[in-house]
């Protein structure tokens, strides 16, 4: 059977497993160096999700917490356009994200930070990618937040977000940074990234063309996935 | 040509947007199929059990084919089954699917692959998932899988098999994954 396969994982382009800064990264990264495979059938297939139901407001995170009220904090638009590698849009792809709530809390038990939770927030969206891939969200700007990965650590502000392309070789998750926030400079897990181009690529852009005037500032975060090689090949001898 | 977008930690607090129920009950009553479980531990460097970590598999039906356009075979489709799962780890650190065992697929050079399952692991302290895959004990398949004989080092091929155990009369498959240590689970570059 002929397949056509994927690019090779870009590890210029991702964080190692394991990195210094980010404590527990250290006990929960592969040693071992990966052990390489030609794709088949089993890594170029994978969840497409084409009969998933969302409802409107799952991309409206300001009113998604089902109390009939509003979040509170200051109102955000984020959209992006999903792409692969050769700037082909990928449509119709899931995307969910997580985040905190404007005081620096998430919606979670395990997070114990002394910040107020909102009531009106739980922190979780998803959307599916148009036919240009592209998305959108409405949703509360995320606070920065304490952890315990070294003394006085904090979290710039960030949102989560997962993926899936078209394959299981094409999974994501990543997160993206806002502008001008003094706190990206000093977080290892934005400073994981190899390289200043690859952490560039985590921060989203204020995009004043999406702002909408007295309501909410706009954001712009594009997420480039893993491309397809342009030639099939039968079953890459 | 744009570069990929880099990976990050899903972060403690994944659960919010990433695990909701139901989403690691894979087969419904209809499904066709041999009703399995798969369960097993994230275990760290320490021998420790992940508390937050968390597991996708994909799989094909129990034809052995993908419920995707990319697969052109003509074996049948299950319409009830979609071959994707996802499970956070429980208060005891365990992930688990319910599912069902699925069939061979086509491998490079017009071999067979045995029966498996493809698995993404993510966790806190992860920065990037690893990519691994479950066969089953009890497949005679294994020894002529093209992926489990690419592995040169024969005793961590080991790492990859799930071991069959019944339980009221179900089979379960015990599959932990080691991110670290002596038995490293083999996790792919693919």
């Amino acid at each position: 059977m002929d397949i056509k396969v994927y690019n090779p994982r870009d590890w210029k382009s991702h964080p190692p497993y394991r990195f210094a800064g980010y404590g527990s990264s250290i006990k929960r990264g592969p040693l071992k160096r990966l052990v390489p495979i030609k794709q088949t059938l089993s890594e170029i297939t994978g969840p497409l999700f084409s009969d998933i139901k969302l409802e409107p407001e799952e991309t409206d995170l300001t009113r998604n917490a089902d109390t009939g009220k509003e979040a509170m904090g200051e109102r955000i638009i984020v959209v992006g356009k999903v792409m692969d590698e050769d700037e082909r849009p990928i449509p119709n792809t899931l995307i969910e994200i997580w985040q905190a709530n404007a005081a620096g809390r998430y919606h979670h038990p395990v997070d114990q930070h002394n910040a107020p939770l909102d009531p009106n927030f739980t922190g979780a969206g998803r959307c599916v990618t148009n036919e240009q891939g592209d998305y959108r969200f409405l949703t509360i700007k995320p606070g920065a937040y304490p952890w315990l990965n070294h003394t006085n650590a904090w979290r710039p502000a960030h949102i989560h977000l997962s993926l899936f392309g078209p394959s299981f070789v094409t999974r994501l998750v990543t997160q993206f940074f806002f502008p001008g926030d003094p706190l990206i400079p000093l977080d290892p897990i934005f400073n994981s990234v190899p390289t200043k181009s690859g952490r560039q690529r985590l921060m989203a852009s204020y995009a004043h063309d999406v702002t909408e005037p007295e309501y909410a500032l706009g954001y712009r975060f594009d997420i480039v996935l893993r491309g397809r090689k342009a030639t099939p090949f039968e079953e890459q001898r | 040509m744009r570069k990929e977008t880099p990976s990050q930690t899903v972060g403690p607090f994944y659960s919010i947007g990433l695990t909701r129920r139901g989403m690691n009950v894979m087969a419904t009553e209809s499904t066709q199929g041999e009703r399995i479980r798969i369960e097993g531990q994230v275990l760290d460097g320490d021998g420790q059990p992940v508390p937050d970590a968390m597991v996708e598999i994909w799989q094909a039906n129990a034809y052995g084919r993908y419920n995707h356009p990319d697969d052109k075979q003509e074996k049948p489709l299950d319409q009830t089954f979609t071959g994707w799962g996802r499970s956070g780890t429980d208060k005891d650190c365990f992930y688990r699917f319910e599912t069902i065992k699925p069939g061979p697929v086509p491998g490079p050079d017009d071999s067979v692959q045995a029966p498996h399952c493809n698995v993404a692991v993510f966790a806190r302290g992860m920065l990037v998932h690893a990519f691994t895959r479950i066969y089953f004990s009890d497949e005679q398949a294994n020894d002529a899988d093209p992926v489990l004989a690419s592995i040169k080092n024969k005793k961590r091929r080991r790492t990859l098999i799930a071991n069959r155990e019944e339980e009221d009369g179900r089979a379960v498959y015990r599959f932990d994954i080691r991110l670290q240590g002596e038995n490293e689970t083999v996790f792919f570059d693919m």
